[in-house]
């Protein structure tokens, strides 16, 4: 078994004091350089936990977490943590396509220019790269200037990823991406997710246990707040120990 | 956190990625940079925010401060005596009130109507496009411009004179567009279910606005009427040549008689007396009388507003 | 007789006839103003060119003979504008900034009411402001001869206009979806660096719009620049000479003409010219608006 990247340990969160928690003492383990699936069916807090992972619950405003959640054995809610440093290591892509209103090359430069980037040589660079690895480049490389809302869907959804990866982070959490694209381009994007793993820590939330199946090494059902399973998804989707998790993939519910 | 080992496991991370490139630059001092603007942009834009709060703050304790002493019974209750320089300023607040009730006679109805129109009536086309036009150049013309406009067209061509009705309608004009605009919200936040549900009981289109849409509109209309009526009672400029004047003996006591009205008071004990100083109390009292009727106006419309807001959500 | 399908379609027009017809009066009024405006402004041209007018530095209306120059009311009042503006277009989006950005929600609510009182003040209220406070104060400080000048009627206009330019620029910053927000965040941007390089750009469009308004308040308005602007129809020089914007030579020369005379037509010009200045800013205002409703 290789190195754990991201641990986290009894990991609850509540929208405000006294509520009903939305995540229950959540304990579990990413391999670095693995694919890993949240599955659930929605409101289970599967994108709730996902948020956590890069402080994005931050904002939501009565959020208490309790618990710790270890990036290369660090908590990154430790009081003495860059949050901005964190997400720069730990990126995002959304559920829907959420491009800048910039163009395409404006896009992907932007986090390295915040990262002080200003050399044009080597912004042009990265640019190529991001996109070359997101898999836009050949669709877009006539048009680095086109406004990046001309793009379709899965060309947007894939920008973001191409986005994501410019500030060369070490983890990157898809929230639902393929949520909002049609069959081909979901494909794409599914190709793309297992192609990253060789380079990133990847996490993905999908409510798709299709998908699930298809791209992750480790699957985690969640349910109600609760870390139900998780395993290597051959062996979470033949053989679940937990009957919720059996009744969920064969379809019972969700 | 110490990213130093970030930095090369980045760059190894890179070098896997694509031999060529370089790395991002993750300079440390930048870094503190980026964290000293973001700091600093935080501090300045809250220091904004306080500093128009407090400059509001001082002008009402300021005029507070000064004209609270002037405040008497008398002083609201008696008409000016003296040239001016002693007395109250019952005339100019009545003559404020009247000028209301003109302007909102002509503005108010008619600015329902042509919000019932937007909203219900007009189908695109020419006719509802020259009239959004005609409307929103309305709401930017300067309020002196418009004063000049009362004086050609009321005062002078329609004959009125200076006097409540000129200086009342031409008011109007002015508010004209901000009832409009209010009534078409609250018309527009009428869910369509109150029509459907008219119309399917055999309701006829102008029995469905007259007794579904405008009654439940009613709220949000009339709201929007009290805080056009707050801009009404503060303006000066329409009513400068059009009908108020420097100083009138008693109440108007037709539409063709002139008036006082309490903002062209203040602007003329301010500037045209001969005793600036004899007056000053009046000059501040005139002010905060003047200051409670408009927020006192505006406060009621806004409080009422936020009552409707609550209501909806 | 009529059958019953007639009565009934009466019911129906009737009142969508008298709607609409009392609906036109707002294209009427309008049509009133332009067509009063010209009537009355354009006899000056007989008594001076366009030239005259728009080039001469001196404005002696009551001499003999008149002279009608209003280069220097008008650049009172594109500098009274322009200081305004300057003043009041930064700060303004820096309210809107804060509101939506930092503030926690529970107490924009009160910052929001505060900025809608400030609109709320009279303009009279302010000039007077000027008059006593601003003056004095700027007189001593800066030992001028006078403190009413443009820098003081800039700073009241800027208070006047500042609501509307924070409130208009606080719509478009809401209206920037919350996932470019996030979209940044996620990639370690700061706070302020989503603002400035996110947000803003954003709200680019909507922000344009609320500072072309702004001006276009300040252009127009008239009581804090005639009490507070000084009234001298020079050119100013520096600022802190004293100006007579074109609203303030309008509202404190109309009592004293005659209707009809030259200098009443002068007068009723610059209102004509006013009219078109701030008719044209909106056109623009409607043009930025409409562009954006095409993407």
């Amino acid at each position: 078994m290789s190195k754990e990247k991201l641990v986290i340990e009894s990991l609850s969160l509540t929208y405000s004091k006294g509520a009903p928690l939305a995540l229950k003492e959540v304990a579990l383990g990413i391999e670095e350089n693995s694919l890993m699936a949240f599955i659930g069916p929605s409101g289970c807090g599967k994108s709730t936990f996902l948020r956590c992972l890069n402080r994005m619950n931050d904002f939501v405003r009565g959020v208490e977490i309790t618990g710790r959640v270890l990036l290369d054995g660090r908590d990154i809610y430790a009081p003495d943590v860059d949050v901005t440093q964190l997400r720069r290591r730990v990126g995002m892509v959304f559920q829907r396509p959420n491009p800048f209103p910039f163009s395409i090359r404006e896009n992907v430069a932007y986090g390295p220019k915040l990262l002080g980037e200003r050399d044009k040589g080597r912004l042009g660079e990265i640019v190529e790269r991001s996109l070359r690895n997101s898999g836009l480049w050949e669709e877009v490389k006539d048009r680095l200037n086109a406004q990046a809302s001309s793009l379709s869907g899965g060309q947007q959804q894939r920008l973001c990823i191409a986005r994501a990866i410019a500030v060369e982070p070490e983890v990157l959490l898809m929230d639902e991406p393929t949520s909002a694209l049609d069959p081909m381009a979901t494909a794409r994007i599914e190709e793309l997710a297992r192609e990253l793993k060789k380079y990133y820590t990847v996490v993905i939330v999908t409510h798709n246990m299709q998908q699930a199946a298809r791209v992750s090494d480790h699957t985690a059902f969640f349910l109600m707040g609760e870390l139900v399973e998780h395993g290597p998804t051959t062996k979470i989707f033949t053989t679940p120990r937990d009957k919720r998790t059996e009744d969920y993939i064969t379809g019972r519910f969700g | 956190m110490k990213d130093t080992d970030h930095e090369t496991r980045g760059e190894a991370l890179l070098s896997a990625l694509d031999n060529s490139g370089d790395a991002c630059p993750i300079r440390p001092n930048y870094a503190v940079f980026r964290k000293f603007a973001d700091w600093l942009a935080t501090f300045l834009l809250c220091s904004s925010m306080i500093f128009v709060t407090v400059v509001l703050c001082a002008i009402l304790f300021f005029l507070a401060a000064k004209g609270g002493g002037a405040l008497s019974w008398e002083f609201v209750t008696e008409p000016p005596r003296n040239g001016m320089t002693e007395g109250g300023i019952i005339t100019p607040i009545v003559g404020t009130l009247q000028l209301i009730f003109v302007s909102m006679c002509f503005a108010f109805p008619v600015g329902v109507v042509t919000a019932v129109y937007f909203n219900e009536y007009a189908r695109g086309g020419t006719l509802k496009k020259s009239l959004r036009l005609a409307m929103r150049s309305l709401a930017s013309i300067p309020s002196v411009v418009l004063g000049l406009f009362g004086l050609a067209f009321f005062c002078t061509f329609l004959r009125f004179g200076t006097s409540l009705l000129s200086a009342g309608l031409t008011l109007g004009c002015m508010v004209l567009p901000t009832i409009v605009t209010a009534s078409e919200t609250a018309l527009a936040n009428v869910p369509q279910d109150y029509r459907d549900a008219a119309y399917a009981l055999g309701a006829t289109e102008w029995q469905t606005i007259y007794g579904v849409v405008l009654p439940s509109a009613f709220p949000g209309i009339i709201t929007g009427g009290i805080l056009s009526v707050g801009r009404v009672a503060g303006e000066t400029a329409p009513i400068m040549f059009t009908g108020a004047v420097f100083f009138a003996p008693g109440f108007a006591r037709g539409v063709f008689d002139s008036v006082m009205a309490l903002p062209y008071h203040v602007y003329v004990l301010a500037t045209a007396g001969t005793n600036i100083e004899k007056t000053t109390p009046l000059q501040y009292g005139t002010i905060l009388v003047l200051l409670a009727v408009v927020l006192g106006i505006s406060m009621v419309g806004m409080a009422a507003r936020s009552r409707l807001r609550k209501d909806v959500l | 007789m009529p059958n019953r399908g007639e009565t009934l379609k009466l019911s129906e027009t009737a009142p969508r006839a008298v709607i609409t017809v009392i609906a036109m009066s707002g294209i009427l009024v309008m049509a009133f103003i332009l067509y009063f405006l010209t009537k009355e402004g354009i006899p000056i041209l007989k008594d001076a060119s366009i030239t005259q007018l728009a080039a001469g530095r001196l404005w002696y209306p009551v001499s003999s003979p008149p002279l009608f120059g209003m280069m220097s009311l008008i650049g009172g009042s594109l500098a009274v504008t322009l200081t305004s503006s300057v003043l009041a277009i930064p700060l303004g989006v820096a309210l809107a900034l804060f509101l939506t950005e930092i503030c926690p929600k529970r107490i924009s609510g009160f910052f929001k009411i505060t900025l809608e009182i400030l609109g709320f003040l009279p303009s009279v209220v302010l000039g007077f402001i000027g008059m006593v406070v601003i003056a004095p104060y700027l007189q001593i400080k800066l030992e001028l001869l006078s403190g009413l000048n443009l820098m003081n009627a800039s700073m009241l206009l800027g208070v006047m206009i500042l609501p509307t330019v924070a409130t208009l620029s606080e719509e478009s910053l809401h209206a920037v979806p919350q996932s470019q927000r996030d979209a940044s965040y996620a990639l370690g941007a700061t706070r302020c660096e989503t603002m400035f390089n996110v947000v803003l750009p954003g709200a680019a469009r909507g922000i344009a719009q609320a500072a072309i308004l702004g001006v276009m308040r300040a252009m127009g308005e008239t009581m804090v620049v005639l009490m507070a602007s000084g009234g001298a129809a020079l050119l100013p020089e520096s600022a802190f000479d004293p100006v007579r914007p074109l609203t303030s030579a309008i509202a404190a020369e109309m009592g004293e003409t005659s209707v009809g005379s030259a200098h009443y037509h002068a007068l009723f010009f610059m209102g004509f010219i006013l009219l078109l200045i701030t008719l044209s800013l909106n056109v623009l205002v409607i043009k930025i608006e409409s562009r954006g409703e095409v993407k």
